[in-house]
């Protein structure tokens, strides 16, 4: 059985079509990087699956539901947390009500308030900076404190599956170097899935895990993120040589 | 010239009225960039609610002989539940179009309610007793007040300490706080939007009621225009304070409060009949200078 599932996906706005047909299936707890270009339609594709466009055509299935056109907070409910492109902290929130804000989904069940303090003293045992600032406004913060706050505050919802768009962006690398450190410790502890964005594939086989080449809105390639980055097709796929 | 005092409480006690009305408007607007025009005649209604439908002058109050810790939860529920009525049978319909749709579908709908009314009450302005303990005067530092205006800023007070504890302390006004900063963010996180919707509306709703319930002890008159003039004043407020901060609206609900009474003193004695184009001027002034407000919201977000 598969985590989640797509079949033919379209997405379009207006005219432009941004992703054209996307099939693909993703195992519990694996790590899936896609990659690709500027306006390829990596970010469409994740905004489908978290339901914040609806697709144009095709079939989503989450965790054996047909999520296809549903609302996010259905979505988010069924096990995908979001981490979108841009991070979209709550600026004027404090970083522990950010933490808290997804937590609400649980709320009512039995041990919720006792789970939430767990999740909370793991989320600052995982990033400790965020303890220290945990008053702070959320909106102060640095680019990679806010990214850190971010995979922190999808991580309190406890998902099964996480998709985060471009981890790295606008980030010195030795901050992304630990927020993938983190990343990866995380995979290592909890049965948690990652769907990943980046724009380029270093990271994807510096990590390792499954890799796809999107590019004008389709899947070119798709397999081991090691083998993948070194081969002659992803070059040519990526830049889309012999193409003209 | 009346003592300082006094002039002191009729700002406070009008920047009251302004900062409620203010605060309804803000409130909806946080959450989904709709400047609901409907809100003054949501206040008009719940006056309405405490009489029996009738023509005549003198009504058969109905709800309105109510003692008083049953009138005041009455006339909130009533605003609320319009409030949430609203956004079930209207503007749930409209939550993806643009904003400019929404405006206008909010003026349809003041229309509807305020036509309502009409066929049931006519024009005519009504006399309405309510809380008439209210109206004697009591004395302060010397001076004789209204109890009335002592009263009305307290519960100004109360409502604005209230909402900061719900919005700071409890898990729906988290909720609201981040998706009035950004909804679709908020989604994502399992927030779900027409809970936070309906709770922003019941809130508006609940300020219309009181916004209702002190003018019309103020008054003594239920009028079916009672609302526009207080919605006016408090849209403009809201603007202001900038659209989408709450703390602006309340702000700038009590400046224009202030700004109005102090013309009413300062201004010549020829001017004062004209007194509200020197507040909407001081307000284009204002406007001229910080177009954003004078706390700007992180309004331009996304809607839902
Ligand atoms: N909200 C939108 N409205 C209209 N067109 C959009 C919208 N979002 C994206 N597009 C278009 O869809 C196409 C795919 O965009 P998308 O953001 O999915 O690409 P991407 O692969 O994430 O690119 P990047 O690496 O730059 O983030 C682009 O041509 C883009 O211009
Ligand atoms: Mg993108």
């Amino acid at each position: 059985m598969s985590l989640l599932s797509l079949s033919n996906v379209t997405v379009r706005y207006g005219r432009l079509t941004a992703v054209r047909g996307v099939s693909f299936t993703m195992a519990e707890g694996e790590v899936l990087f896609v990659t690709g270009p500027n306006g390829a339609g990596k970010s469409s594709l994740l905004r489908a699956v978290a339901g914040v466009v609806a697709p144009a055509g095709g079939r989503i299935d989450l965790a054996d539901h047909d999520i296809t056109g549903r609302s996010p907070e259905t979505i988010a409910r069924l096990g995908l947390s979001m981490v979108p492109e841009g991070r979209e902290v709550f600026g004027s929130l404090s970083v522990e009500e950010n933490l808290l804000v997804g937590t609400g989904m649980h709320a009512g069940t039995r041990g919720w308030r006792a789970r939430c303090e767990t999740d909370l003293a793991a989320v600052y045992a995982t990033f400790p900076i965020l303890k220290d600032r945990r008053r702070s406004q959320a909106g102060l913060l640095s680019g990679g404190q806010q990214q850190m706050l971010v995979i922190g505050r999808a991580l309190m919802t406890n998902p099964r599956l996480m998709a985060i768009d471009e981890p790295s962006l606008g980030l010195a690398p030795n901050i992304i170097d630990q927020v993938y450190d983190r990343l990866t410790e995380l995979r290592r502890h909890r049965a948690l899935a990652l769907l990943i964005v980046e724009q380029s594939s270093t990271r994807a086989m510096m990590v390792g895990g499954r890799m796809m080449l999107m590019r004008g809105g389709e899947i070119l390639l798709d397999g081991d993120a090691r083998a993948l980055g070194q081969s002659e097709a992803m070059q040519s796929a990526y830049f889309g040589y012999g193409e003209h | 010239m009346p003592g300082l005092l006094q002039i002191l409480l009729d700002a406070l006690s009008l920047g009251s009225l302004y900062a409620l009305g203010a605060l309804g408007i803000a409130l909806i607007f946080g959450v989904m960039r709709l400047v609901n025009f409907a809100h003054g005649d949501v206040i008009a209604f719940c006056i309405f609610a405490l009489l029996w439908p009738s023509v005549d002058v003198v009504p058969i109050v109905f709800a309105g002989q109510l003692p008083w810790f049953l009138l005041i939860p009455f006339v909130l529920a009533v605003g609320a539940g319009l409030s949430v009525l609203a956004e079930l049978a209207v503007f749930r319909r409209f939550r993806h179009a643009n904003p400019a749709t929404m405006m206008i579908a909010s003026f349809a709908l003041g229309f509807v309610i305020r036509y309502f009314l009409l066929m049931l009450f006519s024009s005519r302005p009504k006399s309405v007793q309510i809380l008439p303990g209210l109206s004697q005067p009591v004395e302060l530092l010397g001076a004789r007040i209204p109890l009335l205006q002592v009263v009305t800023i307290l519960v100004t007070i109360a409502v604005l300490l209230a909402l900061v504890a719900v919005l700071r302390r409890t898990r729906f006004g988290l909720e609201m706080r981040a998706a009035a900063e950004n909804f679709t963010m908020a989604r994502m996180l399992g927030v779900r939007a027409n809970r936070v919707i309906m709770g922003a509306f019941a809130m508006s709703g609940a300020l219309a009621g009181a916004i209702a319930l002190i003018l019309g002890s103020q008054t003594g008159t239920a009028d079916i225009m009672m609302g526009s003039s207080i919605m006016l004043m408090a849209f403009i407020a809201t603007v202001i304070g900038g659209l989408g901060s709450l703390f602006g609206a309340v702000l700038a609900g009590f400046l224009l409060g202030g700004v109005s009474v102090a013309m009413q003193f300062a201004l010549p004695l020829e001017a004062r009949p004209f007194r509200d184009a020197f507040v909407y001027g001081a307000v284009i002034l204002v406007l001229l200078w910080r177009p954003q407000g004078l706390l700007s919201g992180r309004a331009a977000k996304e809607r839902v």
